[in-house]
């Protein structure tokens, strides 16, 4: 959003309203929403999720749990070829068993990447809370925050109030 | 919210408040508890040092019997926390509602229970101060674990168990921290603001959040079965009668849900009824734990026959003196007060009504408690007993030090699960309003405005 920007806030008590708002703001052309939700809630989320590609996260599960098996086998058959104990005249080392280390270095480095993942995408931590969040979002109020040029500002606020926000704000 | 008929389903408003009740200052009887629970783990850690004082002769530990009481306690542990991520993780999958209610209480069980199962191989060790000699580092003495063994398996597996626990158990937290950040006040709304990352529960946060949440689920799935089999591999991977069998991995892991779910009860049931928590875990929640407490039970024994028919089956003299030994002779008794206990015991939950009766429910839970305990006492110190040579054979007597480093574990675990609850949402705020129907302006739902 430019330097000039306005965001004006709806806060709704009821689902089906805030859909409502969010169906006439896409349909009117604004697309620089944010909307906040004490639960992630389906048919919020529908509408949303429309025209967005899926999360990211699951690449960083990926690369994590990738990273995870090669360490695993890298770590066990390398210390057996530089440390290994032979035993009975076999091969220093021996696969079978190394497939519980590569396991379960898999599950813990995906899941590691999976949380850093989450933490980078959502832009966490932060410090300072955005000027629209309201703390009744994350009890029972749902928010929906447009970002517009100011002279938009009172089209987007009779929107807001037309699809029953409860209060509108500035 | 009193003035609320039970009947209706709580509101989003409810919810916040419900929790934020839990974590009000809390009473006499809560500190009363806290003395009690302090006091025994007092006892445990003196008898600790004492033992690192004394040398490991104080915990009865002699040949054949080296492993004794700390193996039996560190496996029962590790049992405990398993179910948690049946239910965390499984459920979640499954889409099972009744979870939300009492997942987080299992999550935060899980770790504790982790937490005090690793003290046990560092007691066990004597000389805990080398433990890092386990972790894999490059180091001048060329000593390097090997990785073929089963007990470093057992380190990666637990390490893994706990850290990815830990990881779901934060995750999961965090959008319920910021609610209670945006209604505490003080020193408490400083920390619960450092904690919840700056969490506002936008819609940029959620998808990302809901994403990596269905993606830890699935990486934790497999883990429910593989901690258990890993730990059952300690004993099957040895050549001891009694021990060496393919039977082992299941075995474990349905006994280790089986008894995580009634430690679950054993700590549910009195959360419900001192923070009132009636309207979010019901009959119907305590009927679906106590349906599983049963179907693993009723597995638990088919186990139990099997471990029988196999070891009279195969024809080995050692498998079957070792059997013969266990059913008649000195630990006897320990064997059938475990068929007592798990597998006649939890068959009164066949009946309807005793699924839901909370006394029945916690006496049988308590049953299963002390009959997982003594499993896992008879598959190592009856076996370890009678093995192959009669000039190996030996009887393990419990000492003083070691049964109270054993009972101040239980203490260490319930200080830390009565600490976390006056601290952290004991029940999940985003989960349990995910169950309850969105509110809506058109066919609107009695209790909402």
């Amino acid at each position: 959003m430019a330097a000039a920007a306005e965001s004006v806030l709806g806060v709704f008590a009821h689902v089906d309203a805030t859909v409502r708002a969010l169906e006439e703001l896409r349909a009117k052309g604004y697309h620089d929403l944010t909307v906040y939700m004490p639960v992630p809630v389906h048919q919020i989320e529908d509408v949303l999720e429309r025209d967005r590609p899926v999360s990211r996260v699951r690449l960083f599960t990926l690369i994590g749990g990738l990273i995870g098996v090669i360490s695993g086998f890298l770590l066990t058959i390398w210390s057996a070829m530089v440390w290994g104990i032979t035993l009975g005249g076999k091969h220093p080392f021996s696969i079978p068993p190394y497939v519980v280390i590569a396991f379960e270095l898999t599950i813990l480095f995906g899941g590691i990447a999976t949380l850093i993942g989450m933490v980078i995408l959502g832009r966490l931590p932060r410090l300072t809370l955005s000027p629209t969040y309201d703390p009744r979002f994350t009890s029972d109020r749902f928010g929906v925050a447009v970002h517009c040029a100011p002279e938009r500002g009172t089209s987007v606020r009779a929107i807001l109030s037309g699809a029953g926000a409860e209060e509108v704000r500035p | 919210m009193s003035t609320v008929p039970e009947a209706l389903p709580p509101t989003y408003a409810d919810v916040n408040r419900d929790v934020e009740r839990t974590l009000a200052p809390p009473g006499n009887l809560y500190f009363t508890w806290m003395c009690v629970v302090g006091l025994i783990l007092t006892a445990g850690i003196l008898a600790w040092t004492y033992q690192i004082w004394v040398g490991m002769g104080a915990a009865g530990k002699r040949t054949p019997q080296m492993w004794a009481m700390y193996i039996t306690t560190f496996v029962f542990w590790i049992g405990i926390g398993n179910a948690d991520t049946l239910i965390s993780a499984v459920l979640y999958l499954f889409r099972a509602g009744w979870r939300t209610s009492i997942y987080r209480a299992a999550e935060a069980m899980t770790i504790f229970a982790v937490l005090t199962a690793g003290l046990f191989p560092l007691i066990h060790a004597g000389r805990m101060w080398f433990a890092y000699y386990l972790l894999p580092y490059a180091n001048q003495r060329y000593l390097w674990p090997n990785f073929k063994s089963p007990l470093v398996w057992d380190v990666f597996a637990i390490s893994t168990y706990l850290s990815i626990s830990t990881v779901f158990f934060i995750t999961g937290l965090v959008p319920d921290i910021a609610a209670l950040r945006d209604t505490s006040t003080g020193w408490r709304r400083r920390i619960y603001g450092m904690l919840a990352l700056g969490w506002e529960g936008a819609d940029s946060q959620w998808r990302h959040y809901r994403r990596a949440y269905g993606l830890l689920a699935a990486l934790a799935t497999p883990l429910v079965l593989s901690v258990h089999s890993v730990v059952s591999w300690d004993f099957a991977m040895a050549l001891v009668p009694g021990w060496h069998s393919t039977l082992f991995a299941p075995f474990f892991v349905n006994g280790a849900i089986f008894s995580g779910f009634a430690m679950v009860v054993v700590l549910v049931l009195p959360m419900r009824h001192f923070f009132q928590l009636h309207r979010y875990v019901t009959d119907k929640h305590l009927d679906a734990v106590a349906k599983l407490i049963l179907i693993t039970s009723l597995v638990l024994t088919y186990f139990y026959l099997c471990e029988i028919f196999t070891a009279w089956y195969s024809g080995d003299h050692f498998e079957k003196a070792s059997l013969f030994w266990k059913i008649t002779e000195t630990y006897a008794w320990a064997l059938w007060l475990m068929y007592f206990c798990n597998c006649i015991s939890p068959l009164i939950l066949f009946w309807k009504k005793a699924r839901t009766n909370v006394v029945i429910l916690y006496v049988v839970s308590i049953l299963v408690l002390i009959g997982m305990w003594f499993e896992r006492f008879n598959i190592i110190v009856p076996s370890l007993g009678h093995d192959f040579y009669p000039y190996t054979w030996g009887i393990y007597i419990p000492t003083p030090t070691d049964t109270m480093i054993v009972v101040g574990s239980f203490a260490w675990f319930f200080l830390l699960f009565l600490g976390f609850i006056k601290l952290m949402p004991s029940l999940s705020i985003v989960e349990v309003k995910e169950v309850i129907p969105p509110p809506m302006k058109d066919a609107r739902h009695a209790g909402h405005h």
